[in-house]
């Protein structure tokens, strides 16, 4: 299963470089959340999906629970990324108002352009 | 801090309080101020010449950092005290002149004496200081001070080019100094200048013995305008004469000479040294001296004039040290050359400060210093005419000034080398006295033309700006003084031999120190150097009579060939180069960085792995697939390339939501209820957010973009995608010990008293990540809000 999400999570992130290389503001936000996701999963991934433990909750009682710490990291980093993500969207949003464009090529600063 | 130590820093403190005078009293010429204190340490520094001629010295040391082996080490003794008296001596006279030379209303000078005060402080720094760190500072020092003194006019283009260069030669020489102390410290592990010269010879079988070597020499030929770098020495003529006078000629441009001598006990055992010194100043002593005559500027003439005599003593002390580097020879035939070097370095700060203030002076009452406009000022100025014969004949070798008596030690010197039996080819050893001769000529030659050009010809009253006259009084009593130290040194030497001279040799040649005995007689009967010197009369004679014939040879080297075209092309070279390799990589456009960092990421992580074999994959703790697990990781993978080939925007937004939804999806699968439902949440505020700004795209870019397909990306992207895959395969292959999470599912009641185990990490055992991250969300909600709200152009606009 490790595997197969290895892969999984290699097709989300090679999505989110392609995209955040693109030109168009709103592509590249779209990679960074496909990339958030991609780490999500990985660090789920990395830290072992056991087959037969519970959820970590202790009224299950269960013999074996799945680890807990990676998903109390995760989500953090949820809600880091939206944090950051909605700054990043409402930012670009701003963008488009004030400069009229959405092209990153266009909005690169030049020598005698200030 | 003893006496000598304030003496040190005197001219430091005096120049603090230069401006406040300044200020004060302004009907008083500030130079006044500043002429007690050079008098004043001018005495002091006299009273020394009883101790250090008894063959004693005085060390004093003051902690600085201790801890780092860097002390204030005050230590006099005969080359050191030479120095200072040069410098305090010379430098009384300077600022003398100086009053009459600058205009009290027209010129700034509270900055004029800052900047001269500093460079004396800086320079008795240099040479009274026992521990190199220290004479490394001060010596920057004398850099930074005469950079100011060259920019002193700084409205002027030539001034600041000057300055530039300058600073840039001698700060790159002093960093290459630097360098060759720390290695010798690095093999010493001294600091003190007495203390390696005790070593020196067990450090000169250490292999960093020879880069220290040639690095330490770097900052002394770049210091003394040694070849090559003797070009920024006539470019330094844009200071003011004074300046020129006691930097350029006397003092700082010495400072090379100094650390030559005081490095030759250390250095002196390798045959290298010999050679380099010896070699690059005959090698300057012909170029600088060939160059001279040249010049139509008469500071031009002297710069470059400085620069062949600097050459002169530099191959004396090279030729000098022999004495310590044979062994089989008698020794005291190159002791002669030391002794030369010594009494040369005085006779020429004497003939030459004099005969740039006499050049201050022509240029101050006729307004031009091109020999081309001037001539015939004889009758006009009797008196700076006679100090310019006394010093130029002294330049020039002519009996019976002091420059006589050097040159021919000087010739003894160079004659001697061919004894040395050098590379066991007599032929080399041939070439030092036939260049010294050869640059002899030449130095005749050129003293005879700021002789004669500008006194004698014929008078060209309608190329001058002003009527020439005879300068006042005040400007002429420094010249006179020099001028009568040249006549007295010449018919007396020997007042200076045992009071000053012996000392000097002895510190430089301290092995030999018993064996130093001066006596410089006038006359030495018939040898090959007095062959040598009526040889440089008749040629030089013939020469000059004859210079309108052959000057057109100086055209043969073109301008693109020359040094300074060299240095000039090498600078704009060096700023263009930067510029474009700049430009070339920093194209202000997102993507090349991301390139750069994502190419980076491929390349070292990929590169890691295969060095270090890292790859591995166990299938043994993986967790069995499910059928819902496959459905699952196909609808992200497909939405997540959906995204990619996705014609509108619309389809992409809905894609990446379909991916986090799968994701949530995942979440469950895994048993992590709390993430699924925190996913679920985020994801549907994050399309949301999404669709609202879509919808407020301006209609002008509304357009629905198709993709242009990129190979870079492409590869790029599947790179990243490769490595992140085989990077996660590794890491959960190789698992090295347990997870410390029994300790969180043991304790999350007994402890914590709470069953949800995830909950209990968030707000109580790793609760400080928690309280940040509700940080960051405030933060973000703040920066939307003013975002939004904040219109400072829009305001500005209305």
């Amino acid at each position: 299963m490790e595997i197969l999400m290895a892969i999984v999570i290699g097709f989300l992130f090679m999505s989110a470089v392609y995209l955040m290389l693109s030109k168009s503001l709103l592509r590249i936000i779209i990679g960074t959340g496909l990339l958030s996701h991609g780490a999500h999963l990985l660090i789920l991934s990395v830290s072992g999906l056991k087959d037969k433990a519970a959820a970590p909750l202790l009224g299950e009682h269960a013999k074996d629970y799945v680890d807990p710490l990676p998903q109390a990291l995760i989500l953090t980093a949820i809600v880091i990324s939206f944090g950051v993500t909605a700054f990043f969207l409402v930012l670009a949003y701003r963008a488009y108002q004030e400069l009229g464009t959405d092209n990153v090529d266009q909005m690169r600063g030049t020598e005698g352009n200030e | 801090m003893t006496l000598l130590h304030w003496a040190i820093i005197s001219p430091f403190l005096m120049a603090i309080i230069i401006p406040l005078l300044y200020k004060l009293f302004r009907k008083i010429h500030t130079g006044w101020f500043v002429l007690i204190l050079p008098v004043i340490l001018f005495t002091y520094f006299f009273q020394f010449i009883s101790i250090t001629s008894g063959g004693n010295t005085i060390k004093e040391t003051v902690q600085w950092m201790p801890s780092f082996d860097i002390n204030f080490t005050a230590y006099v003794d005969g080359l050191g005290l030479l120095f200072a008296l040069l410098i305090t001596g010379i430098g009384s006279l300077v600022v003398l002149y100086s009053i009459y030379y600058l205009n009290k209303d027209k010129e700034q000078l509270h900055n004029f004496y800052v900047y001269l005060l500093m460079f004396m402080g800086a320079m008795l720094g240099v040479v009274l200081s026992d521990n190199l760190i220290v004479l490394y500072m001060f010596w920057e020092f004398t850099s930074i001070s005469s950079f100011l003194l060259i920019g002193y006019w700084y409205h002027r283009e030539r001034s600041r080019y000057g300055a530039q260069k300058s600073m840039l030669m001698t700060v790159f020489g002093g960093l290459s100094m630097l360098g060759g102390f720390l290695l010798l410290y690095v093999m010493g592990g001294s600091f003190s200048i007495r203390e390696i010269v005790g070593m020196a010879g067990e450090l000169s079988t250490d292999p960093l013995f020879i880069p220290a070597l040639i690095l330490v020499l770097l900052g002394a030929f770049t210091k003394s305008a040694q070849f090559p770098f003797h070009i920024w020495l006539p470019d330094a003529m844009e200071a003011p004469t004074p300046v020129s006078a006691y930097l350029h000629s006397a003092t700082m441009v010495k400072a090379g000479l100094y650390l030559v001598a005081r490095m030759s006990p250390v250095f002196a055992d390798q045959g290298l040294w010999l050679w380099l010194v010896g070699g690059f100043g005959i090698l300057t002593l012909f170029w600088g001296s060939f160059n001279a005559v040249k010049q139509t500027d008469l500071k031009g003439i002297l710069a470059f004039s400085t620069v062949s005599q600097l050459g002169l003593i530099m191959s004396l002390l090279g030729v000098g040290a022999a004495a310590l580097h044979y062994d089989h020879i008698n020794d005291n035939i190159f002791l002669v050359a030391t002794l030369a070097a010594v009494f040369h370095l005085i006779n020429h700060a004497t003939f030459k400060g004099s005969l740039f203030m006499v050049v201050g002076i022509v240029d101050h009452e006729t307004g031009t210093r091109d020999i081309r406009k001037l001539g015939g000022l004889m009758s006009f100025m009797p008196i700076t005419f006679t100090i310019a014969i006394i010093g130029a004949f002294s330049m020039a070798g002519l009996p019976p000034f002091n420059g006589f008596l050097s040159k021919e030690m000087f010739f003894t010197g160079m004659v001697n080398i061919m004894e040395a039996d050098l590379f066991n080819l007599q032929t080399w050893g041939l070439l030092f006295p036939i260049l010294a001769w050869v640059g002899s000529v030449f130095t005749f030659l050129y003293s005879m033309i700021i002789v004669f050009k500008t006194f004698t010809g014929k008078h060209q009253p309608e190329k001058l700006e002003k009527k020439p006259h005879e300068a006042p009084i005040g400007m002429l009593i420094s010249p006179i003084i020099l001028a009568s130290l040249v006549v007295i040194f010449g018919f007396f030497p020997n007042i200076l031999s045992h009071s000053v001279i012996e000392p000097a040799v002895a510190a430089i040649t301290p092995s030999l120190a018993k064996e130093v005995e001066v006596h410089i007689s006038f006359w030495h009967g018939v040898g090959p150097e007095l062959f040598m010197t009526l040889g440089v009369f008749l040629f030089g004679i013939l020469l000059y009579v004859l210079l309108p014939k052959w000057k057109h040879i100086y055209t043969w080297i073109p301008e693109k060939l020359t040094l300074n075209s060299f240095y000039d092309r090498g600078i704009i070279a060096a700023e263009r180069g930067s510029s474009r390799f700049t430009k070339g990589y920093m194209t202000g456009y997102i993507r090349s960085y991301l390139v750069y960092i994502f190419s980076f990421f491929i390349a070292i992580l990929l590169f890691t792995m295969w060095y270090k074999g890292a790859f591995a994959i166990n299938t043994e703790y993986v967790a069995p697939i499910g059928i819902y697990e496959i459905a699952l990781a196909l609808i992200l993978v497909i939405s997540s390339v959906t995204t990619l080939f996705a014609k509108s925007r619309l389809t992409s937004i809905i894609a990446l939501g379909a991916a986090g939804y799968t994701v949530s999806l995942f979440f469950v699968l895994f048993r992590a209820p709390d993430l699924a439902l925190t996913q679920l949440v985020i994801e549907t505020v994050s399309v949301a957010l999404f669709l609202l700004c879509f919808y407020h795209l301006p209609p002008l870019s509304r357009h629905e973009e198709r993709m242009s397909f990129k190979l870079g990306n492409a590869l790029i992207s599947i790179g990243v995608g490769v490595v992140v895959t085989l990077v996660a395969i590794s890491s959960y292959s190789t698992k090295l010990f347990d997870s410390i999470s029994k300790y969180y599912i043991e304790n999350v009641y007994d402890e914590a008293g709470g069953k949800n185990m995830v909950n209990v990490i968030l707000v109580d055992f790793r609760g400080f990540d928690t309280l940040f991250e509700i940080c960051v969300l405030a933060i973000a909600a703040l920066g939307i809000f003013s975002m939004i709200k904040l219109r400072l152009t829009r305001r500005k606009e209305g």
